[in-house]
């Protein structure tokens, strides 16, 4: 138990990379995704058809494998990176194509109707998107994207087994000492529980915030 | 109403994919004028108004506003107009939709201000006095900060008509305004659209409310498959009855159903 | 730059081990597969009790529910391995160890599914049965498990796929599935941008290959709601 305690300013370390991974992920894939998710909807046939094949290649692909991928296929190919980013990297391009597809299912689900009143008074394309389109995705984009940010999270436990130091890895090198893998797992889940159940209990917040605003 | 029409519609065609809803259409507007339009569903009136601000692009004739084609550059090349030249022109168009199409996110107000300020690039005090001038005149000061979500159909409604000519369109579209409605708020909307009739606002509609077209328009048109099957002054309409079989079953029906 | 000049694709060797990938992935398919039965009864008891349940059967429903969806795969996986065997009297192979874990896992998401699969039952039905006289056991039977049913169905078809892609965690203790295969022919070839490259396409082919089988057999299935 003891041992335990001594190793926990090494476990916070581990959830610092964790926390690191996941936020660089989340942002980056926030972007990148946003970006090709209204290419997806509104760019010419070729754009489209691209962002939908990569997109449903990628979703289709385990992210562990996509990680392997990233890891190992990249050097032979000549780019070298470490394995902190081409963790990074793999899930960052798993995480796009999920934001690719909560932008769409947000963007499509709001009536016709709106497009056309802002047609109708006469705003152009880009201010459609920017006064009427958007500001209505965003609350439908909310829950599902603050669900995915969890799964980063989860999947970011993955980096591990490219030897990064992250919160899993933190444990099984504790594990390797200690010979408690037990005690040490069920605190491991803990506090991945405590950052993902905060950040549900989150969303739920900004969900009902958002919620006032029902057509 | 020859050389003077705001609106000037030649030969307009329009099909969806194998149907032709439109044949061809010739219809005629003048400034200040009030024209209705009436018809059985599937005749192709909403069709026929949503080509005019070019929401549906129209395969073949014309629809001029001021003698500008509508969506095109010029009547025979059929080249489109660009992106912000059409915003332009559907500007000079105010539309009034069956399912009053308010923006959620924005309040009353807002919705209103929205195309002052992003179209008519009026400063922000200039476009709200606009917004509160015209929510007044439809009733609706004191919900300038609701949300459309806090309003009843015919508030929307009545918003909805105030965004529309709050940007001083040369000619307002109304969709079947009314049908979307309870029975009992149908009437404020109405009082609004009479208001702005005796105001000299130039309005094509298209409704089912008979009596209110026959008593607020100059002119009722009757389409029927697609085409024009009769128009005149609303008591000369009414006297076509006689001659006209399929005006005579459509508004046989409608008595049968509405009274 | 100069490995990339120097690398030259190779499929030989992959084709020569193919067998362990196609073993792979049967097993991956497999452990899904046996995964989502387990799964789902889980759930649905769960869902079921859920629904006529106390507030503490909730509250440990809710819990599990909580925990299992907020902790990665990963380390469940690790957990249940590692870890259980320490403490419980038990011995199991990876495997089997696996398939409790995926089940675990499951359960978790398919209790949610369920539960608002019952949900969505219309009213009109359950009062449709109540109105022949059925008992609330023959209306759950007869109205509420058939309707609700063909509503999850598209549900559980994504929960498979995403259970059958989830099998790749299998490979970190050495469950001979369709990623295992790929690490082995790395090991023992070096030809890691070929056996990776058939492993992808092998996971999204037959991905996609069974959601769509899956598809068409809801449509076979669908109820007008």
């Amino acid at each position: 138990m003891d041992a335990i305690i001594y190793s926990l300013p090494f476990l916070m370390n581990g959830l610092g990379v964790t926390l690191l991974v996941s936020a660089i992920v989340v942002a980056l894939s926030l972007v990148i995704g946003v970006l090709l998710g209204i290419g997806l909807i509104y760019g010419p046939w070729p754009l489209r058809w691209l962002i939908r094949l990569l997109s449903d290649c990628i979703r289709g692909i385990p992210i562990l494998v996509l990680i392997f991928v990233v890891y190992y296929g990249l050097p032979p190919l000549g780019l070298n990176l470490s394995s902190f980013w081409a963790a990074v990297l793999a899930l960052t391009v798993f995480k796009s194509a999920h934001v690719i597809e909560y932008v769409r299912g947000a963007v499509t689900s709001i009536p016709r109707g709106q497009m056309e009143a802002g047609m109708a008074i006469g705003l152009i394309f880009p201010q459609r998107l920017r006064y009427v389109i958007l500001p209505q995705a965003m609350r439908r984009f909310l829950p599902p994207w603050l669900n995915g940010v969890t799964d980063a999270v989860k999947g970011s436990a993955l980096v591990s087994l490219l030897g990064v130091v992250d919160l899993m890895q933190a444990i099984n090198q504790v594990i390797g000492r200690t010979y408690e893998p037990l005690p040490l797992y069920v605190l491991g889940a803990l506090m991945y529980f405590a950052i993902n159940y905060s950040l549900s209990t989150l969303s739920k917040v900004l969900e009902r915030r958002y919620s006032y605003i029902r057509e | 109403m020859t050389a003077t029409n705001l609106l000037q519609i030649d030969k307009l065609s329009k099909s969806f994919a194998e149907n032709q809803v439109l044949k061809s259409i010739d219809l005629s507007v003048a400034a200040g004028e009030v024209v209705s339009v009436i018809g059985p569903s599937g005749s192709g009136k909403t069709t026929l108004l949503r080509c005019v601000n070019f929401l549906e692009v129209y395969d073949g004739g014309s629809i001029q506003i001021d003698g500008r084609e509508v969506g095109y550059v010029d009547t025979s090349s059929r080249k489109r107009r660009g992106e912000v030249d059409l915003a332009g022109m559907r500007a000079e168009t105010g539309m009034v939709f069956q399912s009053f199409n308010l923006f959620p996110h924005l309040t009353a107000e807002q919705n209103v201000m929205l195309g002052l300020r992003r179209v008519r690039k009026k400063p922000l005090k200039e476009a709200r006095e606009i917004a509160q001038h015209w929510l007044s005149r439809v009733g609706l000061s004191h919900k300038a900060d609701a949300l459309p979500s806090e309003l009843s159909g015919g508030q929307q409604q009545r918003v909805g008509i105030a965004r529309a000519v709050a940007m001083d369109p040369k000619i307002l579209l109304l969709d079947e305004i009314t049908s979307a409605l309870d029975p009992e708020l149908v009437n404020e909307v109405l009082d609004v659209v009479r208001q702005l009739a005796v105001d000299g606002m130039t309005m094509l509609m298209v409704t089912h409310e008979i009596a209110f077209a026959r008593d607020a328009s100059h002119r009722i048109v009757f389409m029927a498959d697609g085409l024009v099957s009769a128009q005149g002054k609303p008591d000369d309409l009414m006297a076509e009855v006689a001659t006209n079989e399929r005006l005579r079953n459509f508004l046989s029906r409608f008595s049968a159903t509405a009274h | 730059m100069a490995g990339s000049m120097g690398y030259q694709l190779s499929f030989n060797q992959i084709w020569t081990n193919f067998d362990k990938l196609a073993e792979g992935l049967l097993l991956s398919l497999g452990l899904a597969f046996i995964s989502i039965l387990i799964g789902a009864i889980i759930g649905l008891v769960l869902a079921i009790w859920y629904v006529s349940a106390g507030r503490v059967a909730r509250t440990f429903i809710s819990g599990y529910v909580e925990f299992i969806r907020n902790v990665p795969l990963l380390l469940l996986v690790y957990l249940v391995f590692y870890g259980l065997p320490t403490v419980v009297n038990i011995s199991y192979s990876a495997p089997v160890s696996f398939v409790v874990t995926l089940s675990l896992y499951a359960g978790a998401y398919l209790v949610e599914v369920f539960r608002s699969g019952l949900d969505a039952v219309p009213k009109g039905l359950l009062d449709a049965g109540k109105a022949m006289g059925l008992t609330p056991w023959q209306r759950l039977l007869y109205v509420r498990l058939p309707t609700m049913t063909r509503i999850t169905l598209p549900a559980l078809s994504n929960t498979f796929i995403s259970l059958f892609k989830d099998t790749s965690i299998a490979s970190v203790i050495a469950v001979p599935e369709l990623t295992y295969g790929a690490q082995w022919i790395n090991n023992k070839t070096f030809r890691i941008v070929e056996v990776y490259a058939v492993t992808t396409v092998l996971y999204v082919v037959t991905g996609y290959a069974i959601l769509f089988g899956l598809r068409l057999l809801e449509r076979r299935f669908r109820v007008e709601r």
